[in-house]
């Protein structure tokens, strides 16, 4: 039996519609709600050796803006209601496989994103992180437009 | 006065600027290079002490880790490709990083302008002892990048430092000569700081410039006035220091990864080079062969040749001066011999692969032998221009961005210099920057063989104390990569997919879904409920 929804938060207007949508089923189906904010990083990125020095510092404070300024209001508004069991999860990584691996930590029923609109160029050279979630993820992904 | 008047109104910027640049840089080449007369086996062969003092220290470092720099390669891979990265480490700087980094500092004109003026000088014989230096260089460079990150310093911010300065103070402090440490890491600084301007500034500028200037007409283009390398310098050093001093870091994030780009697009463009005279390779390969030993003249002409060689490859990938060590310090390891390992791939990439895809393509076309054309990136573009004749636009984008980015792995490497020696402030780091960027300018308005003298000599005395502090802890590098391979041999090490826990992402990999930590993720409960 799984135990939560994972809900990947960008701060976007489609994220938090897809939040609504995920708090809607997790109420139905009496499960966790996982809320992730993925900070995207890749261990193959070429950086300067001053932003190497750097990464750990610029790490936390990644994570703490993103905390502050997408997770934590997200999280704040849907536990308001009482009925719901609600966690906030900051990450660094490939916001699919990510989601991936968080929802197999989180023993997730479903990966619920919103469908964000990225120019046609952009997804075409970098993909999305809905279509990527679709060929990465063993369990259903749900996108919110 | 009046009689002096005409002859400073007739000289340009360019030459006053190097007028008063010269001299100083032929004092210190003069000290840097002092040379022994091998006259007892041809007239005219000397021996810079300096490349004895470097091969010597790889030739003795290969024998004493049993050819480490050999046996280290294949798990140095494995370690880039992050096998043995523990998930913990997610979000720092990973071997991958601090290699491409360090690669992206070295990866230069050296790489181009060097490498012909090594064939140029030597003949197609140095691109031999070129590659010889290179494996021996790795060892070199995997000894000094252990030693980084074993006394790197982490600050309580999270900041981390390290390089030769630290592991000089630290190591040596802890052998009991504290003070002798002290003094080679002040020394280390000095001349990375000299080294800084010279090598990792002004070479780079000025071969910029050469090549901006050779595309667009030579000096009857439009970069042919008299301070057309004053003004270039200007742009490039607003351009360096937008990134260095205002902290524009969407620029550097944009060249570093233009510049890695641009590395495998040169690589891509010389093997067209070597494709287009397909046929010729065979010669070329069995003339640098025996040139390297070059019978018809003599034992000194092979000495000539070697040293030409060696040196070359010394200024290319930078073993033995510690300058990657600084780079590699930031590297988010528990075991210093990790870092080693991934070092070594360095001056392979550097000169075994890179340079010698330049000096292949200078020898198969001819261009080393033209004596019309300056010793210099000039060399590599004509044998570009065999194959087609925009082909050099392509070598001058891929020159300015090298000289770019090495611009910007040095600034940085100065700046860790200059902290050492005077302190971690704001004054220090915006002055040195500034400094940097006024000498981006000299660099571009001096010729050739002012600003090459420098920046060799400025480069070559930072191996001075490195490797006399390498020999002291060589015995603390020796326990550091041998007891790393004994626990590998072991099984006491293992990749992480061995472990029982999920590897970090991997780009387009799909291993974070197969399972690897043994979990299975349940059924969705029926969309039907809903």
């Amino acid at each position: 039996m799984s135990a939560s929804i994972i809900v990947g938060l960008d701060g976007s207007e489609a994220s938090g519609r897809a939040a609504d949508a995920a708090a809607d089923a997790a109420r139905r189906h009496d499960l966790r709600l996982v809320l992730a904010c993925v900070v995207p990083w890749s261990p193959y990125s070429f950086s300067t050796a001053e932003e190497n020095e750097r990464r750990a510092i610029d790490k936390e404070r990644e994570a703490k803006s993103a905390r502050e300024r997408v997770l934590d209001p997200a999280v704040a508004r849907l536990s308001a209601a009482a009925d719901l069991t609600v966690e906030g999860v900051v990450r660094h990584g490939h916001p699919a496989e990510t989601l991936v691996a968080l929802a197999r930590e989180h023993d997730a029923a479903w990966i619920i994103v919103g469908r964000t609109g990225q120019s046609r160029v952009r997804t075409l050279l970098f993909g999305s992180t809905p279509s990527s979630l679709i060929q990465l993820s063993p369990i259903p992904v749900l996108v919110v437009p | 006065m009046n009689a002096s008047l005409p002859s400073v109104q007739a000289a340009t910027f360019d030459e006053q600027v190097n007028d008063v640049f010269a001299p100083i840089s032929d004092v210190i080449t003069g000290i840097v290079f002092a040379a022994v007369p091998l006259d007892f086996i041809d007239e005219g062969v000397e021996l810079p002490l300096i490349v004895v003092w470097l091969v010597v220290a790889g030739i003795f470092f290969t024998i004493y880790l049993k050819g480490f720099q050999f046996r280290a390669f294949g798990h140095a891979i494995q370690l880039i490709k992050g096998k043995y990265d523990d998930p913990e480490d997610a979000g720092e700087v990973t071997h991958f990083q601090a290699l491409a980094t360090a690669v992206s500092g070295t990866v230069g004109l050296g790489n181009i302008a060097g490498v012909a003026v090594a064939v140029s000088l030597g003949g197609p014989g140095a691109t031999f002892w070129m590659i010889i230096a290179g494996l021996v260089g790795m060892c070199t460079k995997g000894v000094e990048c252990t030693l980084g990150v074993k006394y790197r310093r982490v600050y309580p911010d999270g900041r981390v430092s390290g390089g030769p300065m630290y592991y000089l103070s630290q190591g040596l402090k802890e052998k009991g000569k504290g003070t002798l440490g002290k003094v080679l890491a002040v020394l280390f600084c000095i001349f990375t700081l000299g080294g800084a301007v010279g090598g990792g500034n002004m070479f780079q500028a000025n071969q910029a410039f050469a090549q901006a200037q050779s595309v667009t007409g030579g000096a009857d283009g439009w970069l042919g006035f008299g301070a057309a390398g004053a003004v270039f310098g200007l742009v490039l050093a607003i351009l360096v220091g937008a990134v260095i001093i205002g902290g524009i870091r969407s620029i550097a994030r944009v060249t570093d990864k233009l510049v890695p780009f641009m590395a495998i697009f040169y690589v891509v463009a010389c093997l067209s080079v070597l494709f287009a005279n397909f046929a010729q390779i065979p010669d070329a390969l069995w003339e640098i062969l025996r040139t390297a030993f070059s019978p018809e003249a003599g034992f000194g002409g092979v000495v000539g040749v070697l040293i030409q060689g060696f040196r070359r490859a010394a200024f290319s990938n930078e073993a033995g001066l510690g300058s990657a060590a600084i780079a590699h310090s930031a590297v988010k390891t528990n075991e210093p011999a990790t870092e080693g390992h991934v070092a070594v791939l360095e001056p392979f990439v550097d000169t075994v692969v890179i340079c010698t895809m330049t000096a292949l393509a200078i020898v198969i076309t001819g261009t080393w032998a033209d004596e019309a054309s300056a010793p210099g990136v000039e060399t590599t573009s004509a044998a570009f221009e065999t194959v087609a004749s925009w082909f050099p636009i392509v070598l001058a984008v891929a020159v300015i961005l090298f000289a770019y980015s090495t611009m910007l792995a040095w600034s940085y490497y100065g700046l860790k210099a200059s902290t050492y020696l005077f302190g971690e402030s704001m004054l220090v780091d915006r002055t040195w920057k500034l400094i940097f960027c006024i000498f981006v300018v000299i660099g571009a308005s001096s010729t050739l063989d002012a600003v090459i003298g420098f920046s060799d000599s400025m480069i070559f005395l930072m191996s001075l104390p490195n490797i006399i502090g390498l020999y002291i802890l060589s015995r603390v590098v020796k326990r550091e990569l041998f007891g790393y391979r004994e626990r590998l041999a072991d099984g006491a090490l293992l990749p992480v997919a061995e472990r029982g826990v999920t590897p970090r992402p991997t780009g387009g990999s799909t291993a974070g879904s197969t399972g690897n930590d043994g979990t299975t993720i349940n059924p969705p409960p029926s969309v039907d409920g809903r």
